[in-house]
């Protein structure tokens, strides 16, 4: 194989250097000492989250419940800007209703 | 064909579970399986109701406490009412329920009532390899000191391997400024969506971070996780990129902690 002379060695060990001076100022994070606490991202995922005896999520026999999609105002979507789209304000649909 | 009668009971499958049972948890339109039932024997429609309830909310809690941001997004209601269609159109397939939801952007794509909140999927993407990092296997990740003790002549061959927390999601929209802001406790200002912003996910201590990659280093990474030299990926980065800056790109390599090894031995 040929080598190649465009990106010289010179230039990748001088990028090296310069990165890790760099790094070296903002502190390595792999330095820091860390304690890993296991099992408590999903806390409470295997408890009975709707109490005892409800049947309510599970059964729901109305796959688009048209009005609850009117809730999407709670959320913060509102806040994001697209140029020419309309993203933050989505219609209540009036299908679908539960009867 | 019916199972031998002095192996298994009539209503169950040859390894002990019962037919239909899955499908009918999560579709409250199928009646209860065959051998449910309670303690006087009948048939336990009650019982079972309450069992679909708690592993439909289970799931749905599940989803949003792995996309808060998209949770947050469109509320916690519409979330709700979301996430359980997700479930039933694809429910887990790992008994694990961290590694649910790796079908929940493409979802998002295709979901009519959110088809105009363009980067809803790319900010599930990136949430979802929030959790894949953090769940990843332990790695040292490259030290600084690795990459100075090659001698400059073996540097343009020298080939890495990805730290296994690391992932890349490139997206046309702000999914970094996106996924900050709705996980922080802070209300969100206004967010510009249509800039893009390729997300770098990765975990050199033991917390996940995040960070915005800058032009072009996309791909650098992506090229040297794949086994490519050095030399050949930088050559391909400054051609591609304007004002690809390389020791920038290392700086961000080693503080993030993207890779676990170098090596740069002769070949041979």
């Amino acid at each position: 194989m040929s080598t190649k002379t465009i990106v010289s060695a010179a230039y990748l060990a001088g990028a090296v250097a310069t990165a890790l001076s760099a790094a070296s100022l903002v502190g390595s994070a792999q330095a820091q000492e860390k304690e890993k606490c296991y099992g408590v991202a999903m806390a409470g995922q295997n408890d009975c989250a709707a109490g005892a005896g409800t049947t309510c999520a599970g059964t729901s026999k109305v796959d688009y419940q048209g009005n609850s999609w009117k809730y999407v105002d709670a959320g913060t979507c509102t806040d994001m800007e697209l140029p020419g789209d309309r993203m933050g304000s989505l219609d209540p649909l009036d299908r679908d209703l539960p009867s | 064909m019916p199972s031998p009668a002095d192996a298994v009971p009539a209503d169950r499958n040859a390894d002990g579970r019962t037919p239909g049972f899955a499908a009918a948890l999560l579709d409250p339109d199928r009646r209860v399986p065959d051998g449910i039932s309670g303690p006087l024997g009948k048939r336990a429609n009650r019982r079972f109701s309450v069992y679909r309830n708690n592993v439909t909310v289970g799931l749905i809690d599940a989803l949003g406490e792995i996309f808060p941001a998209v949770k947050r997004l469109v509320g916690s209601d519409f979330f709700r009412d979301m996430a359980r269609e997700y479930v039933r159109r694809d429910p887990p397939r790992s008994r694990l329920v961290f590694e649910y939801g790796a079908g929940f952007a493409e979802f998002l794509e295709t979901f009519e009532p959110v088809r105009r909140l363009a980067y809803l999927p790319d900010t599930a993407r990136l949430e979802r390899a929030w959790l894949d990092a953090y769940h990843a296997a332990d790695a040292s990740p490259l030290a600084g000191d690795a990459l100075s003790a090659i001698a400059p002549d073996r540097l343009p061959h020298a080939r890495f391997s990805a730290h296994p927390a690391m992932r890349i999601v490139r997206s046309r929209y702000a999914i970094v400024s996106i996924f900050v802001a709705n996980r922080s406790a802070d209300e969100p200002g206004r967010i510009d969506a249509g800039v893009p912003e390729d997300a770098l996910v990765t975990r050199p201590g033991l917390d996940v971070e995040i960070r915005r990659l800058p032009s072009g280093c996309a791909t650098f990474i992506e090229r040297l996780s794949m086994g490519e030299t050095l030399a050949g990926t930088v050559e391909r980065a400054v051609a591609e990129t304007a004002g690809f800056d390389l020791a920038q790109a290392i700086g961000i390599i080693i503080d993030a902690g993207v890779f676990h090894e170098v090596s740069a031995s002769p070949p041979g």
